[in-house]
């Protein structure tokens, strides 16, 4: 059978905001043949920021919807939620789905995301994830003011759910098994400052010890840690990071490796198959292979691969990441790629009036920066990332503003 | 082409300011971005598309 007369026009798999961003940016650029998007959940497509803050604190879920009821039609494009690709058949170019039926394909975009790490042992009641819609409402029912909540990890979504938390006058207590909050992407000195804008809300940081296992009967009651202390728990909630979900690609001979790997046009290792967002490692020609999680990602990759599949992107995919955090009152965002050994230099405002931008420095080359509660500073310093920049000219590109702190680390 | 900022929503997150900086600007103490030129020249269309599809409260929104 010939590739077109069984034309199955391009799939996207995936329904969050790289396959969104994805399908219309292909619309966008004029392509007029059919598209399916694939998506594992029931019901319209949603944000995910707001799951840990506004839906977390009460909002109403449909304000997380990310496009209207008519989108679809809108976009011409045909949705298949509550349904699952099991598995690629890159010889016939289709997809299984999980009900048994093949779905052909011509152009693949593979946006399927990440899942939550889960810690081992059996599943109890009152341990939760935030990944889902789903997730942050059941987590949301368990919200009950008073109530013991430990958060275990304290990454972004463990910390965003501990200031939620705190603020719904819960009892909470964030177990961190590195030295710091947020260690491991930010570093000691930003982990401690958001350890203790925490600790001044009344929430217990307790960093260094790695959790053993969760307790109770049937029903989570303890938290027990490495050295043998337990902390009493009505809830917990896991934040220990997320896998990409590549499961159902095992063994369809795309070369994945923590991820679909692609090259720095985000294409895949198979013809006209590309995937975007939090399930692509692509070839960033500044940073080397990289597989990032945020949310500004997703949209522009799934921008990106779009034009890239229609042959109208000319330069590779070399974004400088951004990340933001929001917790209490504060804004944290962070722009580029902070390395595990830069030192930070505060470039204006100081951690203890909680205003300020720092700049990751390894050598004299800024990698990164960051900034609490200085929004026009983040996207400065981001066009300044995005060209290569030392800390010299970090600092006079900051025209007015004297290096304040010196190096931290 | 005409743009329009959904003052409810933005964050000054300052994404557009970075994708389109000749429509959009963030000042240094601002927690919300300003809108520059109302209805922008033709030319900057690809951009100011980039700088809806980008924010991050899905705050932007172009007319036409």
């Amino acid at each position: 059978m010939s590739g077109a007369a069984r034309s199955g026009g391009t799939v996207v798999v995936g329904a969050s905001i790289a396959g969104i961003a994805a399908v219309e940016e292909l619309r966008r650029r004029g392509f007029a043949r059919p598209i399916t998007v694939v998506g594992e959940e029931v019901g319209p497509p949603y944000d995910r920021p707001p799951l840990t803050k506004a839906v977390l604190a009460g909002g109403d879920p449909a304000d997380c919807a990310l496009r209207s009821a008519e989108w679809p039609e809108e976009v011409e494009v045909e949705m298949r939620s509550g349904t699952r690709a099991v598995r690629l058949d890159l010889g016939a170019r289709e997809l299984e789905l999980d009900r048994g039926e093949r779905l052909p394909f011509d152009d693949l975009i593979v946006a399927t995301g990440s899942v939550p790490r889960r810690l081992p042992g059996p599943s109890l009641e009152g341990v939760f994830t935030v990944r889902t819609l789903d997730d942050a409402l059941a987590l949301r029912a368990a919200l009950v003011p008073g109530a013991r909540l430990v958060v275990v990890g304290g990454g972004f979504i463990g910390a965003e759910v501990a200031a939620t938390a705190r603020r719904a006058g819960l009892t909470v207590t964030i177990v961190e098994g590195e030295a710091t909050p947020l260690a491991r992407s930010l570093g000691p000195e930003i982990g401690t400052l958001i350890a203790r804008i925490h600790e001044d809300e009344g929430v217990e940081v307790r960093c260094g010890l790695p959790v053993a296992g969760l307790e109770g009967e049937g029903r989570v009651e303890r938290v027990r840690l490495a050295d043998g202390s337990a902390i009493e728990a009505d809830a917990v909630v896991v934040g220990l990071g997320a896998r990409p979900c590549t499961d159902w690609l095992e063994g369809s001979g795309l070369t994945l490796g923590d991820g679909v790997v692609c090259d720095s046009f985000c294409r895949a290792t198979a013809d006209r198959v590309l995937a975007a967002g939090d399930v692509a490692r692509w070839d960033h020609p500044r940073l080397g292979q990289v597989r990032i999680e945020h949310w500004e990602n997703a949209v522009a990759q799934g921008r990106f691969a779009a034009g890239a599949l229609l042959g109208l992107e000319e330069e590779p995919y070399a974004p400088v990441p951004y990340v933001w955090t929001d917790q209490y009152e504060h804004k944290l965002q962070i722009v580029g790629r902070p390395g595990p050994d830069d030192d930070l230099v505060v470039v204006d405002g100081s951690f203890e009036e909680r205003r300020f931008l720092a700049a990751y420095v390894a050598g004299t080359r800024v990698t990164a920066a960051v900034t609490l509660n200085r929004r026009a500073s983040a996207m400065r310093a981001r066009g300044m990332l995005r060209d290569g920049i030392d800390l010299p000219g970090l600092l006079a590109g900051f025209e007015g503003v004297k290096q304040t702190g010196g190096v931290i680390a | 082409m005409k743009v329009k900022v959904d003052y409810e929503e933005c964050d000054g997150h300052g994404v557009c300011v970075d994708t389109c900086p000749e429509v959009f600007a963030l000042g240094d103490d601002d927690d919300e971005v300003t809108l520059l030129v109302e209805e922008p020249d033709e030319a900057l269309r690809e951009a100011v598309s980039r700088a809806v599809g980008l924010c991050p409260k899905a705050a932007i929104s172009l007319e036409g």
